[in-house]
């Protein structure tokens, strides 16, 4: 048996939190607390010096243990805050982890955005040399693949145009080609296949997939999107808080993630996500979804009725005025589908308990077809984004009885079903 | 089995916590020479794209000041230029002193200006750093030109044996600029406040070297001067090509060793910084 192309040992990764806020520390600022108070700052020193300070500590990733062999592509899922950026990082060498090692044999690529180095004032095809050096091309490599470049991206006739005057859509797609074209043994990919249009989207799976399973590389591939995983990984990694808390076929590990988003579990975990937004003195707290008997459900239909509860709490433990929420439904593939806002309907809740249960009742039958959605959600309070959660928890909606006509809705790429009447005028 | 060991390209990453500066990572700036290139060829394409007499600037720009600096401390203030004629003289130094103020200033900058890059893509950071100062080479070769071109227009014989010593300056130059750059760019990443310093840090120390007065102007107190590194060089540079006095080796031996030690300085502060700069940007 040969070496894994991947090993990982033991690998951690801590971040310290300072409690400064707005933005860097500036050197005027500590040369005057310095002499407003310098026996704090000996005092402060002499801590640090000593190990005594109390500095808040937050493991991005811990122990982390795992081995890929050549020609596997792997998912790695998880929610926002699970750890999986850091661990590309990681693996991109970008930022060195606190304990462990990684050991990867072969040349590596990684692609944690699309178009790295790209510079507005050169041209297309200045700016495919450079991204491709940038990317770890040789000079020879990069002229060898030139045209196959140019002709993947289909922006032949603005090669030497600079790309500040590019629409999105060729920016990305001349970034993407670039990327493409490199010839690695280890490939990590990051969310990158989120950005350009549909049909483009489309072409960059397409040319995953040949990586993966045609040229057999290794690949590490970060993504929201479960259906993209589904189709190009054989086995996939759950990343929560750090830990891995699944590892193996692709269909069971999401499986697994499905079953403990916050949808089904009384979203303890939402509490300690990092990755939200806004002044954090109200809070999201819990999220769930109820049927029209006031049962929380696991799973969603279409067709059902459902009403959407987002628990909060304020942060001085004292009623409060004037929420409201905005949530916004977007399909697996980031295109955004529905927004429930209390704004749009006037129904700020104007006198609020310290904290609660805001609920939003879909007044309709449910109409999203099978697939996976994502929920995100927005708390205001006196028109101020007070907790922003992107990716507030990802659902599975099933096969449903939309009509009441007993014929089940399908997954078939389209994602809602209207009502309907059918009925004919003769003239 | 065969077939892998022929695919897998033979080079092993192993990722572990923590490194110092070792020779390895000399060895890696080789093999990553071409980027080096390419990022020196960005920031020269960039910084003459949209200009209408495009890398004339680089002439220009030292050109003017040395026009500037003729009328109001030659002409007007007579300030002594060791019997040269004074833009030939003032040419010279600010030749040097641009170099070494361009270097210092772009250095500092690199690694908050290449931030995107930086969190996205790996490749050994010091690249930027030098590819910063390889751009500032190139206009200092421009401007040179014009060095030539004023020696011909004054009539005055360029001592060529003086060309020999250039390396050495060039290189006592390079590596107060890169020193003292990333020593800069280090606490830049931390304190942002040093953009706004530097100007005006760069300001005073032109005043500080002799580059519009001979360091003969302050009599027994030169040695004073001699403490900026760039005194021996813009001295030396002058005893060689305008043959204003001998070169006193000395003083060269010492800006070598004194820059030397900022060098050493600089890099490891800079590779301290790098381990964690991408997570605080």
């Amino acid at each position: 048996m040969n070496k894994p192309i991947i090993e990982i040992k033991n690998l951690s990764k801590r971040y310290n939190i300072t409690h400064h806020r707005g933005g860097y520390v500036a050197l005027r600022d500590i040369i005057a607390n310095t002499i407003k108070s310098p026996l704090k700052f000996l005092k402060n020193k002499a801590n640090s010096v000593l190990g005594r300070e109390v500095q808040e500590e937050f493991w991005a990733l811990k122990d982390i243990n795992f081995t890929v062999h050549e020609g596997e592509a792997i998912g790695i899922i998880g929610a926002n805050g699970a750890g999986k950026s850091t661990l590309l990082k990681i693996l991109s060498k970008i930022t060195p982890p606190t304990t462990g090692e990684a050991i990867l044999r072969g040349k590596v690529a990684s692609l944690l955005e699309v178009g790295t180095g790209f510079h507005p004032e050169l041209t297309g095809r200045e700016n495919i040399f450079l991204n491709g050096a940038i990317l770890g091309m040789s000079r020879k490599e990069m002229a060898k693949k030139f045209d196959d470049i140019v002709k993947f991206s289909g922006v032949e006739k603005f090669l030497d145009t600079p790309v500040k005057r590019y629409s999105s859509g060729m920016y990305v797609r001349l970034a993407f080609s670039v990327a493409a074209h490199m010839e690695p043994d280890i490939l990590i990919v990051d969310e990158v296949l989120a950005v350009g249009d549909a049909d483009f989207q489309k072409k960059c799976l397409g040319k995953m997939d040949s990586v993966t399973k045609a040229e057999g590389r290794t690949v590490l591939f970060v993504s929201h999107n479960m259906s993209a995983i589904q189709s190009l990984c054989t086995k996939a990694i759950l990343l929560e808080n750090g830990k891995i808390k699944a590892m193996g076929k692709t269909d069971e590990v999401i499986a697994t993630y499905l079953k403990n988003n916050p949808l089904t579990q009384e979203g303890s975990t939402l509490r300690e996500r990092k990755d939200r937004r806004g002044k954090g003195e109200v809070k999201l707290v819990s999220f769930f979804v109820e049927d029209n008997n006031g049962e929380r459900v696991s799973s969603l239909e279409t067709g059902g009725h459902y009403t959407l509860c987002f628990g909060y709490e304020t942060a001085d433990e004292k009623p409060t005025q004037n929420l409201h929420i905005g949530s916004q439904i977007t399909a697996d593939d980031g295109t955004p589908l529905a927004l429930n806002w209390g704004k749009n309907t006037k129904q700020e809740i104007n006198k609020a308990s310290a904290k609660g249960v805001i609920r939003c009742e879909i007044k309709q039958k449910f109409p999203f077809n099978p697939g996976l959605y994502h929920i995100s959600a927005n708390l205001f309070r006196d028109n101020e984004i007070e907790d922003y959660i992107k990716n507030l928890g990802v659902f599975e909606v099933k096969e449903g009885d939309f009509h009441n006509l007993g014929i089940k809705t399908e997954k078939d790429g389209r994602h809602i079903t209207l009502e309907q009447d059918w009925s004919i005028k003769e003239n | 089995m065969v077939k892998s060991e022929t695919h897998m390209s033979d080079q092993v990453t192993v990722i572990r916590p923590k490194k110092m500066f070792s020779l390895d990572d000399i060895k890696e700036i080789w093999r990553f020479k071409e980027l080096l290139f390419f990022f020196t060829w960005r920031d020269l394409k960039v910084r003459y794209k949209q200009t209408i007499v495009g890398v004339g600037w680089a002439i220009f720009q030292p050109f003017m000041t040395m026009v500037v600096f003729s009328v109001f401390f030659g002409n007007l203030l007579k300030v002594p230029s060791d019997n040269i004629p004074y833009p030939i003289f003032v040419y010279t130094g600010l030749l040097f002193w641009q170099f070494f103020s361009g270097a210092l200033s772009s250095t500092s900058s690199t690694l908050i200006s290449n931030q995107s890059i930086i969190t996205k893509v790996y490749f050994p950071r010091l690249i930027l750093p030098l590819s910063a100062v390889v751009t500032e080479l190139v206009d200092f070769a421009v401007a040179g030109v014009m060095l030539i071109v004023l020696m011909f227009y004054f009539h005055y014989t360029p001592h060529i044996a003086g060309l020999l010593i250039l390396p050495l300056l060039l290189i006592i130059t390079f590596l107060a600029a890169v020193g003292g750059g990333l020593f800069l760019a280090s606490i830049n990443v931390k304190y942002r406040d040093v953009r706004y310093v530097l100007p005006y840090f760069i300001q005073m120390l032109l005043f500080i070297t002799p580059v519009i007065y001979p360091s003969s102007i302050a009599g027994k107190w030169s040695w004073v001067l001699a403490v900026n590194p760039m005194t021996g060089v813009i001295k030396a540079a002058r005893g060689a090509l305008l043959g204003t006095e001998p070169i006193n080796w000395t003083l060269l031996m010492i800006s070598l060793v004194a820059v030397s030690v900022l060098m050493i300085i600089g890099v490891y502060f800079f590779k301290k910084t790098e381990r964690y700069f991408a997570d605080i940007v």
